[in-house]
């Protein structure tokens, strides 16, 4: 056989799925085959490179030209053009937002600039049905290390050294969980992988498992050995397919080639992993609600303590770590403590990987290093506000975090400064919002969301946030009074303090940083009944400008209740009680007289 | 499939695995490595660059040279082709035209490993490939 020239990776994640309109895959080996090229040029199927909204992508190495958008009608010119006489298909370049220039690979693009990738080392490099392609990315080898040189106890001092936090939101050290979990004395322990990943918009732990699931397959075995724990299991919601498909098949290539199972590497150490389906509520991704779901109750958090460290999934000492917590410990193994050390804040080392949404150019999975600033994620990797508006707020942390600001903009990414800003890291949410987002609806959103997800078990929570949510309703309603605002606050420090766990604990948090942070446009809605982000529609109306309108009827005729009234030639006027704020009559208008006051 | 037993043997297979990844990786971080750009245009691929960019991939795998090879459309030197464009790590790419075996041989022995120029680089009138096209 030929040796290989070039690959095409091909991503293979759910997001370039979604919007792929065929087998892109089939088409690039059929194409390569027409030309008798399968020898010199392989396709790989990979995980993501967290360009979602561009995808699908695909990208040949090794020279990292970067191509968004393709389908399968463009495997043609892939391989003809680029493959066979080595030019890049300019059309399929990413073009840069604001210069409008194509970007040659992904070197130069500024979405991959300020990147490190530790937990996402292996996604669009290794196939993720490839246990092989794992294993010779050093893959097992922090496994072998451990079980044949290090021992239980040094492997916990080099997991507490490297600093690493939890990353599936609460931050707790890593080496510490895991010490108390091996302290407690018990003929049978668990090791519980956090798979549920319940905030809206995030997919940062499905990416890995789609991407790279070895990886957190060889941190449970070890986590497993360090606490003394043979049974690992992974608890992941039944809406990630793809993510369990490949989990299982790693699993099995696992076991076949004796990594799983009975006396791994000789060693005398057994281990075994099972697979456990949530159904997606948020809750259960806490904890101990988690524990009680996998033991078939149902999905409530329990009181703390005890920890699940001491008494968790069937009373015995669990450890509970989140899928990309784990996806750092081989590397850390590999490479040393104080290199992840190394990177990072004084105290948050390493990276964190964050799902980028909202109003930004380059939406996107990105991992930084700990310390990068808010601006830095915003307008560089991200590229900037969409559409040439102005940045209004980034919300962090989901549902438990909140809304920052300007002002916030240059402070560094890490768990404790977010803390103090008033936001969380939460699982790494990160949503932009430009000058059209209304922070009042905003915390709307997020209390919906959680009036919907509370358990129920405990009143602060179940009646608080409802509300609460009622009393943001008559706000953006323009019902909304100036003792709404205080009711509000004390409202929301009630529920913080009185709820059982997390979710209660933090639910407050992101109308509480928006009134921290935009009193005055909580104000504006009570008082002078206007939102000036134009969202609420209660508090606003449509007019039209007398000095625009031409009387061209467009509107008139657009209008779905029939409240334009107004000539030919003449100026129209709408009448305010029968209007629905539909905007069909500003979309019409070519003469700009419609206006939102 | 045979069970690894030991690290041992997990290390040796590993060992026997990383040649189906290296090509990749070096994507990773191109400017540690030395990039060497082909040109495989019609005009290249006729006067011979296949066989010049096969040579300098099982060439520099043999004698153990941390080079990435690559391939590239036109340069633009046609009446001169092959032309491949040499980049070291952390240095100006130079563009060698009329590579045959021979000349690439001495473009990874003394270019290459030591860092010495060899006759036939081409005068530079652009930085790079991307930028002239
Ligand atoms: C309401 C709520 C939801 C949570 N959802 C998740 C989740 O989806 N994934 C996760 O890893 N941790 C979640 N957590 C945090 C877990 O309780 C737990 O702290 C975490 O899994 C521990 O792993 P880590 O230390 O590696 O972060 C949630 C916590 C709360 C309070
Ligand atoms: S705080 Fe909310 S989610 Fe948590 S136990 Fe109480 S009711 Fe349930
Ligand atoms: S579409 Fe515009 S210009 Fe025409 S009648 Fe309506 S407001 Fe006037
Ligand atoms: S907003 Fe809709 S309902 Fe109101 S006047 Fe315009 S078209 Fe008619």
């Amino acid at each position: 056989m030929a040796k290989h020239k070039m690959n095409l990776m091909v991503c293979g994640g759910t997001g370039c799925y979604a919007s792929a309109k065929g087998d892109l895959v089939k088409a690039l080996s059929e194409e390569l085959e027409a030309n008798d090229l399968s020898g010199e040029v392989q396709v790989i199927t990979t995980g993501c490179f967290g360009f979602c909204e561009k995808g699908p992508i695909v990208k040949v190495l090794p020279d990292n030209t970067f191509y968004v958008e393709v389908q399968p009608e463009d495997a043609e010119q892939i391989v003809k053009e680029h493959v066979i006489k080595g030019r890049k298909v300019e059309k399929l370049l990413y073009k840069h937002p604001h210069t409008k220039e194509r970007i040659s690979d992904s070197v130069h693009m500024d979405f991959y600039k300020k990147q490190i990738r530790i937990a996402l080392r292996n996604c669009g490099i290794v196939d993720p049905e490839s246990i092989d392609d794992y294993i010779a990315r050093e893959g097992y080898q922090a496994l072998g290390t451990v079980l044949g040189e290090l021992g239980p106890q040094k492997t916990i001092d080099i997991m507490k050294e490297s600093g690493l936090r939890g990353r599936g939101g609460g931050g707790f050290p890593a080496g510490l969980k895991w010490q108390f979990a091996k302290n407690n004395p018990s003929d049978e322990k668990y090791v519980v992988c956090n798979a549920d990943e319940g905030d809206p918009g995030a997919f940062m732990d499905r990416s890995i498992l789609e991407g790279d699931p070895h990886t957190v397959i060889e941190a449970m075995i070890i986590n497993g050995y360090a606490i003394h724990a043979n049974e690992g299991l992974v608890y992941i919601r039944a809406e990630y397919p793809l993510a369990i498909k490949r989990l299982k098949i790693a699993l099995n290539q696992a076991r076949e080639y004796g990594l799983l199972g009975k006396d791994i590497l000789g060693s005398g150490f057994d281990f075994d992993i099972q697979i456990r389906y949530g159904a997606g509520a948020f809750v259960c991704g806490e904890e101990t609600a988690l524990i009680q779901s996998m033991e078939g109750e149902r999905g409530e958090p329990t009181v703390k303590p005890p920890f699940p460290a001491e008494s968790g999934y069937r009373g015995k000492p669990t450890n509970v770590n989140n899928v990309e917590t784990y996806a750092n410990i081989p590397v850390i193994i590999n490479k040393g403590a104080s290199w992840f050390a190394s990177i990072g804040s004084k105290n948050s080392k390493g990276t964190k990987v964050f799902a980028l949404a909202g109003k930004v150019n380059n939406v996107g999975l990105i991992e930084v290093p700990m310390g990068t600033t808010l601006r830095e994620v915003i307008f560089e990797i991200g590229g900037g506000i969409k559409d040439g508006k102005k940045f209004k707020a980034v919300q962090t942390g989901g549902p438990s975090g909140g809304c920052l600001t300007h002002k916030h903009l240059d402070t560094p990414i890490d768990y404790d400064n977010l803390i103090k800003v008033g936001s969380m890291m939460g699982s790494g949410g990160m949503i932009v919002m430009d000058e059209d987002d209304c922070m009042v609806s905003v915390s709307k959103f997020y209390l919906d969301f959680t009036v919907e997800e509370s358990c129920g078990k405990c009143s602060p929570c179940r009646i608080g946030n409802k509300r609460l949510y009622e009393i943001l309703e008559r706000i953006t309603d323009g019902k909304g009074k100036k003792e709404d605002l205080d009711k509000l606050r004390n409202l929301s420090t009630v529920i913080k303090e009185a709820s059982l766990c997390g979710l209660g604990q933090t639910s407050p948090n992101p109308v509480m940083s928006t009134m921290d942070n935009f009193y005055e446009e909580y104000e504006q809605h009570v008082t002078d009944k206007k939102c000036a982000a134009g969202s609420c529609k209660s508090l606003m109306s449509y007019h039209i400008i007398a000095e625009n309108c031409v009387g061209c009827t467009a509107c008139a005729r657009k209008c779905p209740v029939n409240c334009i009234t107004g000539e030919k030639k003449q100026v129209h006027e709408i009448k305010q009680d029968l209007c629905i704020k539909c905007g069909n009559c500003m979309e019409v208008c070519k003469f700009n007289a419609v206006t939102i006051i | 499939m045979t069970k690894i037993k030991s690290l041992e043997d997990l290390k040796k297979m590993q060992a026997g695995l990383r040649k189906q990844i290296e090509l990749r990786e070096k994507g990773e971080n191109p400017d540690a490595h030395t990039q060497i750009r082909v040109a495989m245009a019609t005009c290249g691929i006729a006067s011979g660059s296949k066989e010049v960019m096969d040579y300098l991939m099982e060439e520099s795998e043999k004698r153990n040279l941390d080079v990435v090879v690559t391939q590239a459309g036109c340069m633009g030197y046609c009446h001169s082709e092959p032309t491949i464009e040499v980049t070291l790590p952390g240095e100006e790419p130079l563009t060698y035209g009329n590579v045959d075996k021979k000349k690439a041989d001495e473009i990874l022995e003394k270019h290459v490993k030591l860092g010495q120029l060899v006759d036939g680089i081409i005068p530079v009138t652009h930085k790079t490939i991307e930028e002239k096209k």
